[in-house]
């Protein structure tokens, strides 16, 4: 088990030690995004601008207008919250080659509450032009994601989060902008998951089989520019359409998803996720089991 | 500013217009310098122009799109820190309005340049007195301003803005400082012209023919 914020923090360290021009900015949590590691050996390549996020997010642009290969990281809260309209007009509309790294997305911030639960910012990245979105599910693709966002052009999001989470990728994993990764080819259903929630799918794929019904999960690790192929795919191949996410439902992955099913292939989601409602202080496991996200969800609508 | 490019393709010197809205001025500059057409600048704001109404990095010449006020200041921070780390020569500017300076970022950034002591950075303030709404002075009051930012650890220095040698001196003399420095250059809003000066209804507006000839006709 390992968290994407700590697979994260450790892809800076061995990327410093083979890159010189990368450069890491934090705002005062260096500790909980993990870029600690990445100051402690590199102290001169990491800047630490306090908590203001606003500055940070200007700065890191500045460095990055630069010729260096730049990453800001604070808990996605403030990093697309209090700092969205520096991500949008500084970092966006200038195109600016960056990667934003939030960690503490979603309710699995857990005991902090509400105030530092971000269940918005995959619809607040989604809107901003130029910008691209992607989620890793563990601490493969989280690797893989970002050794690809290190030549990729332009403003780059990437959503992790604080806790531990299972293994499921190996080597031969592959990212792949607009791409997303299937498991299986039942055909009684598909389940759309990002993140934290890529497993509970696996889980509830799992236990379905052992009751008889196939279906497959979708992987949509890149959020935007969004896989609408498969997406259509699935929902001509397969029964029912479930999406589950630790996001809210007014703009996540549910209505992403909804978005193509309508222009291409009208068919009914099950969307599952926080509905328009705010997050609440307590650990994940039970967050996850008042607000819906849970494997016995997914079950239910099959059985 | 030293507009010779590096061996990296990068421009030795660099501006950042923070004050985005004087985008007319910076264009009319920039086509002086060769890297806007003459003939484009009748285009400012046209529906089929390049030429937005804030600066747009897809200007030739415009390092970074800029207009939302405050915002300016901490992107040229980054770029004096670049500069820094690569031990590069020439100097970041950065053109501040005094409207602007009431955004909380404008602080953030003030603490982050002197942390690192961008002495490779000169700030200046365009300090006319005049925002939208009004006065500075009433809308949002920010008294000693120059005793404000020095207590950030910043050099400051306040000149007549309309003053060229002013200017000049203190730009030299801010380039050979070994800390960062701020430039307060108190300027009238539409100096010259007399139905425009201090005239807060003349913030955002272009002129009519007939104003057009008046204003040359006094600013011969």
């Amino acid at each position: 088990m390992k968290s994407t914020r700590k697979a994260y923090g450790e892809f800076l360290v061995n990327l410093g030690r083979e890159n010189e021009n990368v450069v890491v900015f934090d705002a005062d949590l260096a500790k909980a995004t993990c870029t600690e590691n990445f100051k402690n050996e590199f102290p001169e390549r990491h800047f630490d601008l306090g908590i203001a996020e606003q500055d940070m997010v200007g700065t890191a642009c500045g460095v990055a207008l630069s010729q260096k290969t730049v990453f800001a990281s604070s808990f996605a809260m403030f990093l697309c919250g209090r700092a969205y309209e520096q991500v949008r007009n500084t970092a966006a509309y200038s195109n600016v080659n960056i990667n934003l790294c939030a960690t503490h997305t979603g309710l699995a911030v857990g005991e902090d509450g509400p105030t530092h639960q971000c269940i918005e910012d995959i619809a607040l990245m989604n809107v901003i032009p130029n910008m691209k979105v992607f989620c890793p599910c563990d601490d493969m693709s989280t690797n893989k994601i970002l050794k690809f966002c290190i030549n990729e052009k332009g403003p780059k999001y990437i959503r992790l989060g604080r806790n531990d989470l299972p293994f499921i990728y190996d080597e031969t994993y592959e990212f792949k902008v607009g791409g997303s990764n299937t498991f299986g080819d039942g055909c009684g259903g598909t389940v759309f998951a990002i993140g934290s929630t890529v497993n509970i799918a696996l889980e509830a794929k799992e236990e379905l089989s052992k009751k008889g019904v196939n279906i497959r999960v979708v992987d949509l690790y890149s959020i935007k520019p969004i896989d609408k192929d498969t997406i259509i795919e699935c929902a001509k191949k397969t029964d029912k359409l479930i999406s589950i996410e630790d996001h809210s439902v007014i703009g996540g992955i549910g209505s992403i998803i909804s978005n193509v099913l309508c222009e291409s292939y009208p068919k009914r989601l099950i969307k599952l996720g926080v509905q328009d409602k705010f997050g609440k202080s307590g650990d994940i496991k039970h967050l996850y089991e008042m607000y819906g996200i849970t494997k016995e969800n997914i079950i239910k609508e099959f059985i | 500013m030293d507009l010779n490019v590096d061996e990296s393709g990068n421009r030795i010197d660099k501006f950042v217009l923070s004050k985005g809205h004087a985008a007319p001025a910076y264009y009319s500059i920039l086509s002086s310098k060769g890297y806007i057409p003459h003939e484009d600048l009748n285009t400012l704001r046209k529906y089929d122009s390049y030429l937005e109404g804030h600066p747009s990095n897809k200007i030739k010449g415009v390092d970074v799109s800029s207009g939302s006020l405050g915002q300016g200041i901490s992107v040229a921070g980054g770029m004096a820190i670049a500069k820094k780390l690569d031990n590069k020569k020439g100097f970041v500017y950065c053109l501040l309005g005094d409207g602007e300076i009431q955004e909380g970022q404008f602080y953030e950034a003030l603490m982050t340049i002197n942390k690192y002591n961008l002495s490779n950075m000169i700030i200046i303030i365009d300090k006319n007195g005049l925002q939208i709404d009004g006065k500075t002075q009433e809308i949002k009051p920010c008294e000693n301003l120059k005793l404000k930012i020095a207590s950030f650890g910043l050099n400051v220095e306040e000149v007549d803005g309309h003053n060229i040698y002013e200017l000049i001196t203190s730009i030299k003399s801010a380039q050979n400082a070994n800390v960062p420095t701020c430039i307060i250059a108190n300027t009238i809003k539409g100096k010259g012209i007399s139905f425009m000066e201090n005239q807060v209804s003349w913030h955002g507006k272009a002129m009519s023919e007939e104003e057009y000839i008046k204003a040359m006709e006094e600013l011969k």
